[in-house]
């Protein structure tokens, strides 16, 4: 298949992921946001592998993925402990480090 | 031993004895109650480079003894500072003037450190008194034994510092530390034209034609015949001034004594060694090593005879109304510094050295005894407040005031105020109490009066005699030199005797005295009075006028012979075409001692042998006149220089300084400090703490980012 229906897909996810980060106020919709932003990249990434034929593009995805899962799980962790504190999840409530 | 390891051991000595106690005392405080290591410690650090200078001076080789073989040698340690044409070394100079010197800085130094022993005893301060004692000891040694004038510089910055230290030794005391300051700051000024000086000197030097290599300021080739005659005219005179303005900060005359009797709130051993017997001669040493610099200049040779003259006469008006006993004694420096100055500018440098050496003992002797005095009027002070006599000034207050106060209406002190263990007004009839001191201070009186043949007869008249036979030489002005000095002779005597009289003589003065009785101080204070008692009877014949030894057969002048230049010594004199017969002298040896027997046998008739007390003065202010109220008030010079120095520079930072500071300079800064605050204040805002915000910007920044990539 043409490669640039993968990039188009990739694109499409990105942005999906890019406009949920910025505009949902639940923090846990931001955090699946940024794993769609990441998921986009990945596919990128093998469409990318494939149309080449090099293998790298594969091995980076694994990367991402696995640095994701830790990410994934420090976030959800600091998600927890937030809202332990603040009993909210709205990100617009929480500005501790405003100046 | 060579002279440059002994000379080693007199210089270092000192300097290991305070690094020792001093660091030993401020980082172990258990070290801090050992009086005995402390001051056995300090003492020996004094009394063996005593014992080496006794040997390099009894060993010192005069050489052929004439004008054209200048006897002594320089050691030289290493170069100190070298650029471009100075080159100072770290040299030292041993001949017949630094040797005699040193024996005085070490032999009164030792005989005062035992003295301090017994002194200092129980002083919470102790451990810290000893090492300034013997820092000063090094740094008076570096100025005396110093071959050029740098090191001699050094040495003359760190007794001042130690002179510093120890005026405000008791430093909770806000009256000390002021009086401290005071030493420090006007000795200051007296530096600054000693550095002037210097920088003249190098400059004349190092820009005559022909010279070439470096020089180093030191005395050998400053005094050099060739390096002379660069001197003369008006260079010289500058230079001879300045030096001499140097010598007034430092040897505390006209117009820079005014430090001097502040200084007696130190210890009064250091009063003794400091402020009596060997700093404050150190102007005069100066004049002496270069006098043969000072030699050519005669419009300043008569402005330091001059001064001398006036600041003797000045300070013996005042020393005969003070009341305090220190205070007496340090007016009498004061004056008796003035004689030494007196003898500089008549030409007779040897006499002023040897009048030096004679004061050393015997105001030595006199400073010591008051400490003694002062030290057992304590001892009375404390049995009065424990028996509820005065009131404490430590402790708690008696319980049964009202005795106090019955006993204070019968046995009131003799003046208004607190009791003041320094006050001549308190004590009298000490002699029964404590004749070693008694004894001691009246021989030392008797030779400060000048009482044939004590010590101090002996170096005054030798003085006065120089100052007539310049008169006599065709310069009518050193006539009235001469007259002013003998009327201070006379004032000496009377002063001298008035306070030998008030302390000693008569009956006791302070409350209660049939019951509490002072006592003697340990043999540690006695034995160096005794010693210094026996120096000032003898030291006299050391210096015999030639009238004297013609007369008797006996041998020439011995400091004349160690110390002149026509015998090879270091210390040059005038020469006068015309002198007056042996008769003349022996006739103005005779006014001499009839002066001073005069003014001790007045102030005896007028304290009737001692029985009146103070109540006697109204006989000393009919003999002043209208002198006496001015002399009272110490002729007006703190309140002069007051009026003149500080309030302008006191008034001048308030009214002008202070305000710029607070407008202009502190705006400066709270200006910046606002102006930085404001544009935070800006900044700021941007800054939500809203974690979207943040990643819109990122999102932002990619954006325009990959815009520019696109399009440019």
């Amino acid at each position: 298949m043409d490669l640039t229906w993968y990039l188009s897909l990739s694109a499409v996810l990105f942005s999906i992921g890019v406009l949920g980060v910025l505009l949902r106020r639940n923090a846990i919709i931001v955090f699946l946001s940024i794993e769609l932003m990441l998921n986009a990249v990945n596919l990128s990434l093998v469409g990318f592998a494939q149309d080449f034929g090099d293998v790298h593009g594969h091995i980076l995805v694994f990367f991402v993925m696995s640095v994701a899962a830790a990410e994934a799980a420090v976030g959800l962790a600091i998600v927890i402990a937030m809202f332990r504190n603040t009993l909210t999840l709205n990100i617009d409530e929480i500005n501790l480090f405003r100046g | 031993m060579e002279t440059k390891a002994l000379v080693q051991i007199i210089l270092l000595l000192p300097l290991f004895g305070a690094a020792i106690n001093g660091m030993m005392g401020l980082f172990w405080p258990a070290w801090r109650s050992q009086e005995k290591l402390i001051g056995g410690l300090a003492l020996a650090a004094v009394a063996v480079p005593f014992a080496v200078t006794c040997a390099l001076f009894f060993g010192f080789d005069t050489g052929h003894g004439d004008a054209d073989h200048a006897a002594g040698e320089i050691v030289r340690y290493f170069t100190w500072l070298q650029a471009g044409s100075l080159s100072v070394d770290f040299a030292y100079q041993i001949d017949q003037l630094s040797l005699l010197m040193t024996m005085i800085i070490t032999g009164v130094g030792s005989l005062i450190h035992l003295y301090s022993i017994g002194y200092m005893h129980g002083d919470k301060g102790y451990w810290r008194f000893f090492p300034y004692l013997n820092l000063f000891i090094f740094a008076m040694l570096n100025l005396v034994l110093a071959a050029n004038l740098p090191v001699l510089f050094l040495g003359w910055e760190g007794v001042g510092l130690c002179s510093y230290l120890l005026i405000g030794f008791w430093y909770t005391d806000l009256k000390n530390s002021a009086a401290a300051n005071k030493a420090f700051i006007v000795n200051r000024v007296g530096d600054f034209a000693f550095l002037l000086a210097m920088f003249i000197i190098f400059q004349t030097v190092t820009s005559a034609p022909g010279f070439s290599g470096t020089f180093g300021l030191d005395f050998a080739t400053l005094l050099a015949p060739e390096t002379l005659a660069l001197f003369e005219g008006s260079t010289g005179l500058w230079v001879a001034l300045l030096l001499f303005i140097g010598a007034t900060g430092k040897s505390a005359q006209i117009p820079l004594f005014v430090w001097l009797p502040d200084a007696m709130a130190g210890p009064t051993p250091v009063s003794a060694l400091i402020h009596a017997a060997t700093m404050v001669t150190s102007g005069l040493y100066l004049l002496a090593r270069l006098s043969l610099l000072v030699l050519d200049q005669p419009g300043a040779m008569v402005v330091v005879a001059v001064v001398g003259a006036l600041t003797a006469i000045m300070a013996a008006t005042v020393a005969i109304t003070q009341n305090d006993i220190k205070k007496v004694l340090a007016y009498s420096t004061v004056s008796q510094l003035g004689y030494m100055f007196l003898a500089a500018g008549v030409g007779a440098f040897f006499v002023a050295i040897f009048h030096v050496m004679t004061h050393a003992f015997f105001k030595a002797c006199l400073f010591l005894g008051s400490g003694s005095v002062i030290h057992s009027m304590h001892h009375v002070e404390h049995e009065l407040e424990h028996k509820g006599l005065i009131p404490s000034t430590h402790g708690p207050k008696p319980h049964d005031s009202e005795a106090a106060q019955n006993t204070l209406r019968h046995n009131p002190l003799p003046y208004d105020g607190p009791f003041d263990a320094q006050d001549m007004r308190t004590m009298g009839g000490l002699k029964k109490y404590m004749p070693s001191t008694r004894w001691t201070f009246l021989l030392s009186t008797l030779a400060i009066a000048g009482i044939p043949p004590l010590s101090g007869f002996f170096s005054k008249d030798e003085i006065l005699f120089f100052a007539f036979k310049f008169g006599y030489d065709g310069n009518p002005l050193f006539f009235a030199v001469w007259f002013v000095g003998i009327l201070t002779a006379l004032l000496t005597a009377i002063y001298m005797t008035r306070c030998y009289l008030l302390t000693f003589e008569g009956k006791p003065r302070w409350p209660a005295a049939m019951d509490v009785k002072p006592h003697e101080s340990p043999w540690t204070m006695t034995g160096p009075l005794w010693v210094l008692a026996g120096l000032a009877v003898f030291a006299g014949f050391l210096g015999m006028p030639p009238a004297v030894t013609e007369t008797f057969g006996l041998p020439e002048s011995w400091i004349h012979h160690w110390l002149g230049a026509e015998y090879g010594g270091p210390v040059a004199e005038i020469k006068h075409e015309i002198k007056p017969s042996k008769g003349i002298e022996w006739l103005l040896l005779g006014v001499g001692s009839l002066i001073a027997a005069g003014g001790v046998a007045l102030a005896w008739v007028f304290f009737r042998f001692g029985e009146r007390g103070p109540e006697a003065d109204g006989s000393v202010r009919k003999l002043m006149g209208i002198f006496y109220t001015p002399a009272s008030k110490k002729w007006g010079w703190d309140e002069a220089y007051d009026a003149a120095v500080v309030k302008p520079v006191v008034e001048g930072s308030r009214k002008g300084l202070g305000p710029f500071d607070k407008n202009i300079v502190d705006g400066a800064v709270t200006g910046l400090a606002q102006s930085v605050r404001g544009l935070a204040g800006v900044l700021r805002g941007a800054q939500t703490g809203v974690v979207q915000t943040y990643a819109a910007a990122l999102v932002l920044g990619v954006v325009v980012v990959v815009a520019l990539m696109l399009l440019v």
